[in-house]
């Protein structure tokens, strides 16, 4: 069948089984949105090209499905690349479709023209420029392969407009395989090496990260976690991954993870990680994380293994198969001493905050959770917001929380709860949001207002950049350069006027009502919450320390 | 030193993706050289590195992530003959030429261009053998000197294609 080139890339998306794409039009992708314009594919129409790529991003980690971007030429591809960036650190696989000058105008200069996989190149996955009409539709297939294979991340496709106007035969093909996505290295002597570790272990931990979530092997970290007796602590991307509240439960280790459960890595004499890339977020300083640990690890990525930790045993594979093969080779185990031990760690250096009447960020996370009913999406801004949300609510299941944390992109979770609520209409999504990231991409609340996307934000509002203010109180002698934001702006304003339903809030009981009320109408919200200026995140394992230096 | 093969899809900007994970990782390209293969739609880069084990190790694991790289060997490691092209352009008058000239015929080079005062001098060889040389010839007035990169096979039956995912 003869079609267009702009419609033969809507047949190409239809094919994926993508039901939403977000972006906005621009002169050279008019052709593909004439193309969308008789399509049954929802477009969600963002404000500025890189909240575009945050929804699709939001929408992918909520989903598991591939997320779709698209931005015009020039300053719409431009504007896309903190997205990218933000998915390619986090593995996330998006999509981004972006329109070019025609062909024969590349490489002059022309309006709107600027090379944007060259400019992409070390923040994408792979990605593609289309030369000829008759490769359209493969490239697209390709794209959509390679970013949902293996270790997913962003492609991008770059569609000059002489190519979306060409005349292309189509014919429907369906997903295809990404041939070259999986080096799988697995052999019996790293498998048999890593059970007698186990075996010989006095005090193991598993340290779960994102890849168990994209690898879909949650379950069988639990049936091997509870096989073995093995506690189990998660990288941030890891969250979700493993159920919060369950016994074996650790939580989030790294620089703001609880004591106890840096202190059980520290302690231990065997680290099995699973689908982490051993951020330095997480492993301080070289050596550091638990020195007299052996440590084995498994990815779906070869160049993980050994790049940030030396290990004893790396087993390249699908985390779901290895863990797997795993379990069948080790007896239960019971390891009733260090499991004491880890409990004593956790009595004496739990989370904890101060209790008292004042309106504190910790509390409103719990709140949050003891207010619902156990089916929300938590999406966070990054900074203090988003540590407070990682360490205070409890994480039951993977695809909950949606986080920039490779990146830590600022203004990334108001457009990606968008996004995660676009593709989740059946949970709700609430972004735990700091007032100095949620103004970078605030008029995302337009496009939640104009589609009725029910997010609600609940913006503990300290007036400051908290994070980095944070930093300059215990290192730079309070020095307070440039982090005391304009204490006038009225959150909860902006977001009526924008058609967000906005309350601000100072009081415990004031909070609670107001999210009862949010939570219970389906419709967007924001509750600006007013808090302490020098509320701080804490446990704080300084960058490059280990567990020894934290300041609690 | 390490001589790392790439067998890679003969794509405009591939060679930048390659070049490209060097520079932002941090990886010094101590040689590059580029060429087609036995078949049209396969290009071969032949780079040498200097770094330790973990670097070489990161550099091979990075390149086979990348979608274009078909196969990398640190062929360094293995049997290999490798060989750099050298020209250089010297000038003499009558009290060196008679030198330049032994040097050349002893390393078995050939004088491909000669003018009144300058000749052109090619040398092919191994990296040992194009130092020494140059080690020489430095002693004269060296006017242009400019190299392949080095290129290498593996000694044997074996071919790059063939070798399996190893970690």
């Amino acid at each position: 069948m003869k079609l267009k080139g702009a419609q033969v890339v809507i047949e190409v998306l239809k094919e994926m089984g993508v039901d939403n794409v977000f972006g906005i039009p621009g002169g050279a992708v008019i052709p593909i949105y004439d193309a969308l314009y008789d399509s049954d594919i929802r477009h969600i129409l963002a404000t500025h090209e890189q909240m575009a790529a945050h929804m699709a991003d939001g929408y992918a980690r909520a989903t598991g499905k591939v997320g779709v971007c698209i931005a015009t030429s020039g300053p719409g591809a431009t504007n896309l690349v903190t997205g990218i960036a933000n998915a390619y650190m986090d593995s996330v696989p998006v999509v981004a479709i972006t329109g070019q000058v025609p062909t024969y105008l590349i490489g002059k200069d022309a309006f709107q023209e600027v090379d944007i996989t060259g400019i992409t190149m070390p923040i994408t996955k792979h990605n593609f420029v289309v030369k000829s009409p008759e490769k359209l539709a493969d490239t697209l297939r390709e794209a959509f392969a390679i970013a949902k294979s293996g270790r997913p991340g962003p492609v991008l496709v770059d569609i000059p407009k002489d190519i979306q106007n060409a005349e292309i035969e189509y014919e429907r093909k369906g997903e295809i395989e990404y041939k070259n996505g999986i080096k799988e290295i697995i052999s019996e002597e790293s498998l048999s090496k890593a059970v007698e570790l186990i075996l010989e272990s006095k005090k193991p931990v598993i340290f779960a990260g994102g890849g168990v979530i994209w690898g879909e092997a949650c379950g069988e970290l639990l049936e091997f976690a509870e096989k073995t007796n093995i506690p189990v602590a998660t990288s941030l991307m890891g969250l979700g991954c493993f159920p919060g509240d369950h016994p074996l439960s650790l939580g989030l280790i790294g620089m703001h993870g609880s004591r106890f459960a840096n202190l059980a890595v520290y302690h231990s004499d065997l680290v099995i990680a699973v689908g982490t890339r051993f951020s330095d977020r997480v492993a301080g300083k070289a050596g550091g994380l638990a020195p007299k640990a052996k440590f084995i690890h498994i990815d779906i990525d070869a160049a993980e293994i050994g790049k940030n930790v030396e290990v004893d045993v790396g087993i390249v594979g699908k985390i779901k198969k290895v863990l797997k093969l795993l379990a069948d080779r080790v007896p239960s185990m019971e390891r009733r001493e260090w499991l004491e031990e880890v409990e004593e760690l956790r009595v004496k250096h739990g989370l904890r905050y101060k209790k008292d009447d004042m309106l504190r960020p910790q509390w409103i996370v719990e709140k949050i959770q003891e207010l619902s009913n156990d089916d929300l999406i938590i999406a966070t801004e990054v900074g203090q917001n988003q540590m407070w949300a990682a360490q205070f609510y409890k994480f039951k299941k993977p695809r909950t929380f949606v986080t920039s944390g490779g990146l830590g992109a600022m203004g990334f979770g108001l457009p990606a709860s968008i996004g995660a609520q676009v593709g989740r209409p059946d949970k709700r999504v609430v972004n735990i949001a700091g007032d100095g990231s949620l103004r970078m991409n605030i008029h995302a609340l337009e496009t939640a207002a104009f589609y009725n996307i029910p997010v609600i934000i609940v913006l503990l509002n300290n007036q400051a950049l908290g994070m980095v203010r944070q930093w300059q109180y215990l290192f730079n002698e309070k020095r307070f350069s440039q982090t005391d934001l304009n204490p006038h702006l009225n959150f909860a304003k902006i977001a009526s006027d924008f058609g967000v339903e906005g309350i601000r809030v100072t009081t415990k009981e004031d909070f609670e009502k107001a999210f009862k009320k949010a939570y219970s109408e389906k419709k967007p919200f924001m509750i600006e919450c007013i808090i302490d200026k020098d509320e701080m995140v804490l446990p704080f394992i300084p960058a490059g320390g280990t567990v020894e230096d934290t300041i609690a | 030193m390490h001589i790392i093969s790439v067998l890679v899809n003969n794509h405009p900007g591939v060679l930048s993706r390659v070049v490209g994970l060097f520079s932002r990782r941090g990886y010094n390209i101590e040689s590059l050289a580029v060429g087609t293969t036995e078949r049209e739609d396969i290009s071969r880069i032949t780079l040498t590195v200097l770094g330790d084990d973990y670097t070489v190790t990161q550099i091979i694991r990075q390149l086979n992530k990348l979608v274009d790289v078909i196969k990398v060997q640190n062929i360094g490691k293995r049997d290999n003959v490798s060989r750099e092209l050298l020209l250089v352009k010297v000038g003499y008058d009558s009290n060196t030429r008679n030198d330049i000239m032994h040097i050349v015929e002893t390393f078995r080079g050939r004088v491909i261009d000669i003018s009144l005062d300058s000749l052109i001098i090619e040398m092919t060889g191994d990296p040992e053998k194009i130092e020494a040389f140059l080690n020489l010839i430095n002693k004269f007035d060296v006017k242009e000197l400019v190299r392949t990169g080095l290129i290498s096979l593996e000694r044997g039956n074996k071919t790059l294609k063939e070798y399996e995912g190893e970690l």
